[in-house]
């Protein structure tokens, strides 16, 4: 650090001292740390611009490895390749009856688990945090393991039951961490005024744990559709999204699996926003109501 | 008698509310542990079947016969980790302290890449590291790869595909901890005269353990199992143990040796995380009577 100029006027050692150059550094360390933080966002983004850019690609051969030319083909007609449009149709549908099982179930266990004080409370909890800490290639093995042994063809509902068993325990997780930080105090008085526990259920603890029950829904959508490891072990001829992408790497993956990819993340983006948008306008509704 | 039932209600509710969720863990996830344990003591081949043995012989030959497999998962995965925390704690220590009204903006950001497929982002990665890809030409232009040198295929970009997939499981839970920290604690350190590093290294980094505890084990572990990353974008000789079960069960069908390594990988996972808690349990205790 270059020496201070001396000051014009002489003030205490203190005030000029420490706290300035401290102040300096602090900005120094802020930028660099903000420098290092918008590079470890970019490397996170790098892939998914790639991606958004080949969707655009108008590939010569079978790989869409190299620019080529601009075209919007793919994106006039992304369900051209009917392999491609039925893993699609597969890995939504089964994230969708996936995520409704895991979500009531998983949700009724977080409030046996927070609400009712049993024998045998901390032992579940520890079983339903173990398929977390299992390796998904542990996991997938087992349970084909099981199905060959049973003698059951795997297939779209063996999909089903697998992904039901793994996202059950972020479901768990989530509305566990939602229900920990609710007051029961108002749940009490819905009961003192003469409510029945389902109408407490049903008009106090639902409204309460939606906003928790809405995020492990999405989560365990997000997981069942991304997943691949588990379902390569348990999908027998069954071909789901991921299933397809990693199949076709070898003949080269089609631009409108870029398409689908790019198009799927810009859903999530609107319906973020529109979220946002809802919760601004009722957050005023509430600010006009209390004036 | 009332009261009675009452109790009884209060007892078995909770069971009640658990048990088709617990019931489906049990049957289609600890049934099948149990059914695997059985499946690797047995002997046999693909086309007369297998029979229960007691073949523990299995788990020896499994582990020398794959023992560099292991070896490089754990390696691999350890790697990974590591350049994980690297990346992930200042990242999550900006987000945390520093960013202000970008906070829930960049929080977004970390966890908008999980939805695009895994599979693509890294079949992405193929895309950019490959031999004729722009990132390996201006490499060779600039003279830091040599002519035939390669990006794609070599352990390099196993670990850095993995680091890459899972650099949001450890910069999340990094920026849990860092953000519940009272701000009040830093500074009476501060004032208290301790220097910016010591009161990081006395205050922060011990407070912010639980996040770096989670952090490590939800990248360490399923980077031990990932089998992706290296069919993806290394060769059959940066293939980890991930790949060997997968083929095992899946190509070559020989699933009592598939089982035993299963088992020996959850064993030296278990291990791992039982040594890790030991270790970062025993020095939060210190730093605390410290």
């Amino acid at each position: 650090m270059a020496v201070e100029a001396p000051p014009a006027v002489a003030e205490p050692v203190v005030a000029a001292g420490r706290p300035g150059r401290g102040m300096r550094g602090d900005r120094v360390r802020t930028w660099a740390l903000g420098l290092w933080s918008a590079l470890a966002l970019l490397y996170l983004f790098i892939p998914v611009f790639v991606i958004m850019v080949f969707s655009f690609n108008d590939p010569q051969g079978r790989f869409n490895f190299t620019w080529q030319g601009f075209t919007l083909d793919h994106w006039a007609n992304p369900f051209e390749n009917p392999d491609l449009a039925l893993a699609m149709k597969n890995s939504l549908l089964i994230a969708l009856i996936a995520t409704v099982i895991a979500t009531v179930l998983g949700t009724f266990m977080a409030m046996a688990l927070i609400r009712y004080g049993f024998r045998g409370r901390s032992l579940v909890d520890f079983f339903v945090f173990l398929p977390l800490s299992t390796p998904e290639v542990v996991i997938g093995a087992a349970l084909l393991a099981l199905f060959l042994t049973m003698a059951v063809n795997t297939g779209f509902a063996t999909i089903v039951i697998a992904h039901v068993m793994f996202t059950v325990s972020y479901v768990v997780v989530t509305v566990k961490a939602r229900l920990e930080g609710m007051d029961r105090h108002i749940e009490e008085a819905a009961m003192d005024l003469g409510a029945t526990e389902w109408t407490t259920f049903r008009k106090v603890t639902l409204p309460m744990i939606a906003p928790g029950v809405a995020a492990a829904a999405l989560l365990a959508a997000a997981i069942s559709v991304d997943d691949y490891v588990i379902t390569s072990f348990n999908a027998g001829q069954t071909i789901t999204f991921p299933l397809f992408i990693f199949g076709a790497t070898r003949q080269g993956v089609p631009p409108e699996v870029n398409v689908l990819a790019t198009g799927l993340l810009l859903i999530v983006l609107i319906l973020m926003a529109l979220n946002v948008l809802l919760q601004r306008r009722l957050a005023r509704r509430d600010a006009a109501r209390a004036a | 008698m009332l009261r009675l039932s009452l109790h009884r209600r209060r007892t078995l509710l909770p069971w009640l509310f658990l048990g088709p969720g617990l019931a489906w863990l049990v049957v289609f996830f600890a049934i099948p542990l149990v059914n695997q344990l059985n499946v690797s003591l047995q002997t046999g081949d693909p086309e007369t079947g297998y029979a229960f043995t007691w073949a523990f012989s299995t788990y020896a030959d499994a582990i020398s016969e794959y023992d560099t497999q292991f070896a490089r998962s754990i390696g691999y995965a350890a790697t990974a980790t590591v350049l994980c925390f690297a990346i992930g704690f200042p990242l999550a220590y900006f987000i945390a302290f520093k960013a202000g009204r970008w906070k829930s903006f960049m929080l977004l950001l970390i966890i908008l890449p999980f939805f695009v497929s895994y599979v693509l982002r890294t079949v992405s990665w193929q895309l950019i590291l490959a031999d004729e890809g722009f990132v390996a030409d201006a490499l060779r232009t600039v003279g830091l790869l040599g002519e035939d040198g390669r990006l794609l295929a070599t352990r390099t970009a196993v670990i850095a595909g993995i680091t890459y997939n899972f650099l949001p499981f450890m910069a999340l839970p990094l920026y849990v901890s860092l953000e519940k920290i009272d701000k009040r604690l830093i500074e009476a350190a501060t004032d208290l005269y301790a220097s910016r590093a010591t009161a990081f290294r006395k205050v922060t980094l011990p407070l912010a353990l639980p996040g770096i505890f989670a952090g490590s084990l939800l990248t360490f572990i399923p980077a031990c199992g990932d089998f992706i990353n290296a069919a993806l974008l290394g060769t059959p000789r940066q293939f980890m143990i991930g790949n060997v079960i997968q083929s095992k069960y899946l190509v070559i069908q020989d699933y009592p040796e598939a089982a035993a390594l299963s088992f020996i990988l959850m064993s030296f996972i278990l291990i791992g995380i039982f040594l890790y808690a030991r270790v970062l349990g025993a020095r939060n205790l210190t730093e605390a009577a410290i």
